[in-house]
């Protein structure tokens, strides 16, 4: 299981990005979380994907409890959740070659032996053409660099993954195409799945389940995006 | 390269054109490509061509990587320096956007005769100022009165006693006008006076987006290029943009050119859709034909909305060819499924608004 309850979290204290959230997701769910932009759900899949420790709450993963530590989960736990931003030029290292980004988790891991098989192997499933493996981000497309930093995400065989606006800057295709990666990943390894987005008819055909914001959210006045179209949803840096 | 004059291109563009209309925008077999190490090319966009009447909207879709983008910022003189271009671009009052010199793009053309709505109005506007100051700023610049507010400031010291006062109350004028002109543009965009004060930070991404919108409007420029304007945002969002730059088109004859890869945005705005594939336009089509019925005629077209959430869901095989390294045939022949040996080795060109041997 993955388990957030009662999270508030966020980068200023005084206002909170996320005020006590609740969700849970069962090994091979998927769950498709719907919110307008700036409503706090990049924060929450940080939390999710253990990057961004809550101001209160608790997270679980697999029946460990995450939260207390001081800074960031231990590894061992962070690498059960891979996850997939929506800006790939903001999470790729501008330095590394397609390669090198693919296989640094292995790295870090101490499995570098493991690493030019894997990739390989990884960049086939991603569609991924071998020689834009030897390039760097600056020098591919962003759906290429997004085929890229989805591959990084698998590469450890995670339990869990974490998509956060994946798509939001691609075409239909690329879109379709990477969705549908991971729902073959899924498939063979029965990962659990937190996709994060604002797009209903993307998230609907995705997932198994769809919650809005409003939903999982628990202290504050639900707010639709029709009710209020400009109001209060404050775009974060 | 030099640009060539008016060449009668054989594009299926100006066989659409309706009834005889100045067109806002003329390209011509506009071609970027940009040279590499070991004297390789990369071709990023090859021949493209369309018109763009006034009141018309057209959006350019395609993935990453496919020349859109390029293609804009050759119209606005924003290539790279290892660019070359050929072909024309030509506005209505007869000047062409690819021979012109930078001088004359900075001074006549970017925010006056052509208004660009950019692509992430978060980064797009200047995060610690207010949205009146930045509008005021624009509207300094395109007024080229730059000197009457900004710069006496800070300039020569004024002389003392009473001779002032006339200077002084003359800025008082402009400064007035100034805040007027910003106040409109801000209303054209249907941005909110009570929000003007405000830092981009403190605004929606709608907002945002109408802020930036704003900008774009300030010299009431004949042509808008929208890059990507959607990206990011909610889907209400999406329609609700599409539909502002929609009215600002419409209503005021401008013309409207869109690139985007959000083919929700394309159906809700355009009146024409070219889909461009590995640099080229392969298929340009009313909105309505394109989205509706009979639906797009290019195999890659008709991948690209069958790869919508709402109909298959089915990506189009493969990937698109590397721009340095493009086949000979059909760049798409690779991924298509009705690909013959004609495909494969002969290149087919753009007749009647489609780019197919099969189509
Ligand atoms: S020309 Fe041939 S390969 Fe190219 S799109 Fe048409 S049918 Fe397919």
């Amino acid at each position: 299981m993955l388990e957030l309850k009662d999270i508030t979290a966020g980068y200023d204290r005084r206002t909170p990005a996320v005020r006590g959230a609740h969700l849970s997701l069962r090994p091979g769910e998927s769950l498709g979380l719907l919110g307008p932009s700036g409503c706090g759900k990049s924060t929450l899949a940080r939390v999710a994907a253990l990057l961004h420790r809550p101001d209160r709450g608790t997270v679980t993963l697999d029946g460990h409890a995450v939260t207390g530590f001081s800074h960031r989960a231990p590894r061992s736990l962070r690498t059960a959740v891979g996850v997939v931003f929506q800006q790939p030029r903001l999470a790729a290292d501008p330095r590394l070659r397609l390669r090198d980004l693919v296989a640094e988790p292995l790295r870090a891991t101490g499995r570098r032996s493991e690493a030019a098989a894997r990739v390989a192997e990884l960049a086939q499933r991603v569609g991924l053409g071998a020689d834009l493996l030897a390039r760097r981000p600056h020098e591919v497309s962003d759906g290429q660099l997004q085929r890229a930093c989805l591959a990084r995400a698998l590469v450890l065989c995670p339990r869990w993954l974490v998509c956060d606006e994946m798509t939001a800057m691609l075409d239909a295709s690329t879109t379709a195409a990477l969705v549908a990666v991971v729902e073959d990943y899924r498939a063979e390894t029965g990962a659990g799945l937190l996709a994060v987005g604002h797009d209903p008819v993307l998230l609907e055909r995705w997932c198994g389940r769809t919650a809005h914001w409003n939903e999982i959210v628990k202290d504050r006045p639900p707010v639709t995006d029709r009710q209020h179209p400009y109001g209060g949803h404050v775009l974060r840096p | 390269m030099t640009p060539s004059p008016h060449v009668p291109a054989a594009a299926g563009a100006d066989a659409s054109r309706p009834g005889g209309v100045e067109p806002v925008l003329r390209v011509e077999g506009l071609s970027v490509r940009f040279r590499m190490a070991a004297g390789r090319y990369v071709e990023a966009v090859t021949e493209a061509a369309f018109a763009l009447a006034p009141g018309e909207s057209l959006a350019l879709v395609g993935e990453s990587g496919c020349g859109k983008s390029v293609l804009a910022s050759a119209l606005l003189g924003l290539l790279p320096a290892n660019a070359e271009t050929a072909g024309s671009a030509l506005l209505a009052d007869g000047l062409d956007l690819l021979a012109a010199d930078e001088r004359t793009l900075a001074r006549t053309v970017r925010g006056r005769r052509v208004g660009l709505v950019p692509q992430s109005p978060a980064a797009h506007l200047t995060p610690v100022r207010t949205v009146r100051s930045q509008l005021e700023e624009t509207v300094r610049e395109l007024a080229g009165t730059a000197d009457a507010g900004h710069t006496t400031q800070a300039g020569p010291p004024p002389a003392s006693g009473g001779s002032d006062r006339p200077a002084r109350r003359g800025r008082r004028h402009r400064l007035a006008a100034l805040r007027a002109a910003a106040e409109a543009a801000a209303g054209r965009a249907a941005f909110p006076a009570s929000h003007l004060d405000r830092h981009p930070h403190e605004l929606s991404g709608g907002l945002a987006q109408r802020a930036a919108t704003a900008l774009a409007l300030v010299g009431d420029a004949p042509l808008l290029l929208a890059d990507e304007p959607t990206t990011g945002l909610d889907r209400d969002l999406v329609l609700r943009t599409a539909d502002e730059l929609r009215a600002h088109t419409r209503a005021d004859g401008r013309a409207l050119l869109l690139i985007t890869h959000d083919l929700a945005a394309a159906e809700r705005i355009a009146d024409t859709v070219a889909v461009m594939y590995a640099g080229r336009i392969v298929e340009i089509a009313p909105a309505g034909a394109f989205f509706g019925s009979p639906g797009p005629r290019h195999p890659y077209a008709r991948g690209l909305l069958d790869a919508l959430p709402e109909r298959a869901f089915i990506p189009v095989p493969g990937a698109p060819p590397e721009l340095g390294a493009l086949p000979p045939g059909c760049a798409f022949a690779a991924r298509c499924a009705a690909a013959d040996p004609l495909c494969r080795t002969r290149r087919p060109a753009l007749t009647e608004g489609v780019a197919c041997h099969h189509a």
